[in-house]
């Protein structure tokens, strides 16, 4: 029990960190290696702003969020959407965006070492006991998978039960036939980005009240980000909540039962057995 | 008239030039300020850099002879990958023509670039690097000197710590140990091992993490169901704030509570406050010595940010080390630097410093603990100012 509800809780923190990645990949198709930076600058938002005025980080999200989307934003306009006009492929389109991506991810580490100073953002929000049936969590993790609910819920009821929602998930099945019916390929997909961008700001910013980061942490970040929306299915968010959730378990499972340093062995295994059983991820739709 | 007082005050200038020749002196400096040790470099080592080139060319540079020679600071981002530190050494040495290089960060960084130091022969007087093997090393690389301790020293100086408060009563004799799965925490453990049983403790709870494990609560509470007396981690930074976060969450009731790199960080106190009393860490100071008080005020003007109680004084103890070297030599030729370095004994912020047989410092800070608000040492191989350790007694 105190394995599932510990799992659950890393879960959550897993959910906040894919959950970005997996629209900017699954809807806008970019591939981006910078996301992990993206995360680590709204951690960071959260850290200045508690350490200088005592703001809560579940108040600062609502600043870190706006400025992510716009800087996202402003980025797939200047630096993506040339790519993806030129591209004749989606693989071609691919190897682009990682690559220049890749090369993004170096400016974001410059940018904020230049700004931040490369010392820990190390801060203590909450890190207070909660019981729930004899055992205890950390409030500040609770917190931030109440806050991974909302987030998700409201993304997935967004990205299903609204019109909008429904043209997002169109360029994400074929960019092509979106553009017959009248849904405005470029502006929704540079939407798409931000809010990726935007998300992982705010997962960020969450995390940040109990993990230390520094600001070359980024790209650890995106390599589970990967991982999980790759597990999940790309383009499905249902898929990466899955995986998220099945891979904190899993974790919290090996560490409290067999080792802890067994963990990362356990997490690659799983994405190889996924890879192998179900190449398009757990709710992926394979494609045609 | 003009003309001729022109002509004198030329000549003024010439012989009080040639009576105070300036010069600048290229020193290389290579850390990591990205990768998985940026973080600590930016606490331990960068600030460290920048305060000794303030502080040598304020006082009007070093000076040689007759000659006082400005320094000048060219620094590479090794990005914390060993080949990076290789080449940024190779690229000072030949293409920057340093006059010296100051130590890279960290043990792993520092042995790797080893053999460069001495292929080009620079001293390489380093101020982060904890290892067990020095004869091997000194024997190999005759250059290398090692001032920040062994890994024997480090457990053996925590066993004791344990065994006195035992012996006093004040704790059982069981043991949770984890450590980082990494080259440091793994050695640091497997020294442990055999001691703490040497010692007649028992471990109850011995495991292991991979480095960057983003939820340590597991860990956590397998430590508190073993119902230990001591919680020991030998932990990197990241996991040494993850940890004590569990810890004050699981409200673990332990006498000892030890946590090792990053524990003596300015930013450790400042996230646990009243917490962090009583918690004990890797390395230490003498927090009441004038010299390191001087040392750590002039780092906060310079830097704008505290020195941490361990290494930082260490890193800035070796500058310290090369520039009395270059003066007492009376010259800025290397191996002539070299052997000054090997034949004296140094006057330092952590007071002196003096080589064993294998070019290693024998003298140095093994265990801290924060005391109402100051981390102090309290326990070394032979520095002065130790303190009384004190019990850990809950987390408020």
């Amino acid at each position: 029990m105190d394995i599932i509800f510990t799992g659950l809780l890393l879960g959550g923190t897993y959910a906040l960190i894919a959950t970005g990645l997996n629209l900017q990949y699954g809807m806008a198709r970019i591939m981006n290696l910078a996301n992990g930076e993206t995360l680590v600058a709204g951690g960071f938002g959260a850290f200045w702003f508690w350490t200088s005025s005592q703001v809560s980080p579940l108040l600062t999200i609502f600043v870190v969020a706006p400025l992510a989307f716009a800087l996202n934003w402003l980025i797939y306009v200047v630096v993506l959407r040339p790519l993806v006009k030129r591209a004749k492929s989606r693989g071609q389109l691919e190897v682009d965006a990682i690559l220049t991506t890749f090369g993004l991810s170096f400016v974001g580490v410059g940018v904020m070492l230049a700004l931040f100073g490369g010392d820990y953002f190390s801060y203590s929000y909450l890190a207070q006991p909660v019981q729930f049936i004899g055992e205890t969590y950390g409030l500040n993790r609770v917190v931030a998978f109440a806050a991974a609910v909302l987030l998700c819920g409201a993304l997935w009821i967004w990205l299903y039960r609204s019109r909008a929602g429904m043209s997002v998930r169109a360029i994400a099945v074929s960019p092509d036939s979106a553009r017959l019916v009248g849904i405005d390929v470029p502006s929704l997909s540079a939407r798409a980005f931000a809010l990726g961008g935007a998300v992982t700001a705010v997962g960020g910013a969450l995390v940040s009240s109990f993990l230390t980061l520094d600001a070359s942490t980024g790209v650890i970040f995106t390599l589970k980000a990967l991982i999980i929306v790759i597990m999940g299915g790309v383009g499905d968010i249902r898929g990466t909540i899955l995986a998220a959730v099945l891979l904190g378990i899993l974790e919290t499972f090996v560490a409290t039962l067999i080792d802890p340093g067994l963990t990362l062995a356990a997490a690659y295994l799983l994405f190889i057995l996924i890879l192998l059983l179900r190449p398009q991820g757990l709710l992926g739709r394979a494609r045609t | 008239m003009t003309r001729l007082l022109t002509g004198t005050a030329l000549a003024a200038l010439f012989a009080a030039g040639g009576a105070l020749a300036q010069e600048t002196l290229t020193i290389g400096a290579v850390g990591p300020k990205t990768g998985p040790l940026a973080g600590g470099a930016a606490v331990t080592y960068w600030p460290n850099v920048q305060l000794w080139a303030n502080d040598v060319n304020e006082a009007g540079g070093l000076q040689v002879g007759d000659t006082s020679y400005m320094v000048e600071i060219v620094e590479y981002d090794d990005q914390t990958n060993p080949a990076q530190t290789i080449a940024a050494v190779q690229r000072l040495a030949t293409q920057d023509e340093a006059d010296f290089i100051l130590p890279p960060y960290s043990t792993g960084l520092n042995l790797a670039a080893a053999p460069i130091y001495d292929r080009y022969g620079y001293p390489q007087v380093t101020s982060t690097a904890n290892t067990g093997n020095v004869e091997d090393l000194s024997a190999q690389f005759p250059n290398l000197y090692i001032t920040l301790g062994a890994a024997s020293g480090m457990v053996g100086g925590l066993i004791d710590v344990m065994t006195e408060l035992r012996e006093a009563g004040e704790i059982g004799n069981t043991v949770a140990m984890v450590n980082v799965a990494d080259a440091f925490g793994i050695e640091l453990a497997e020294e442990a091992r055999p001691l703490f049983e040497e010692a007649g403790f028992e471990i109850v709870y011995d495991s292991s993490y991979p480095l960057g494990t983003q939820d340590l609560s597991p860990v956590m509470q397998g430590a508190a169901d073993a119902n230990p007396d001591s919680f020991v981690a030998f932990s990197y930074p990241p996991d040494t704030f993850a940890l004590t976060e569990q810890a004050i969450i699981e409200n673990l009731d332990v006498g000892v509570f030890y946590t090792a790199v990053a524990t003596a960080f300015p930013s450790y106190q400042e996230r646990f406050g009243e917490s962090a009393n009583g918690v004990m860490g890797i390395g230490g100071v003498n927090a009441d010595d004038p010299e390191f008080q001087d040392y750590a005020a002039r780092h906060e003007e310079v830097t704008g940010q505290a020195p941490d109680s361990w290494a930082s004084a260490m890193v800035y103890s070796t500058f310290q080390i090369y520039q009395q070297a270059i003066e007492g030599a009376g010259t800025i030729d290397r191996e002539a630097v070299a052997e000054y370095i090997a034949n004296n004994s140094f006057d330092t912020v952590i007071g002196p410093i003096e080589w064993d047989e294998n070019n290693n410092n024998p003298a140095y800070w093994t265990v801290g603990q924060w005391q109402d608000g100051v981390f102090r040492g309290i326990a070394s191989t032979g520095r002065e100012g130790e303190v009384d350790p004190i019990v850990k007694s809950g987390w408020e």
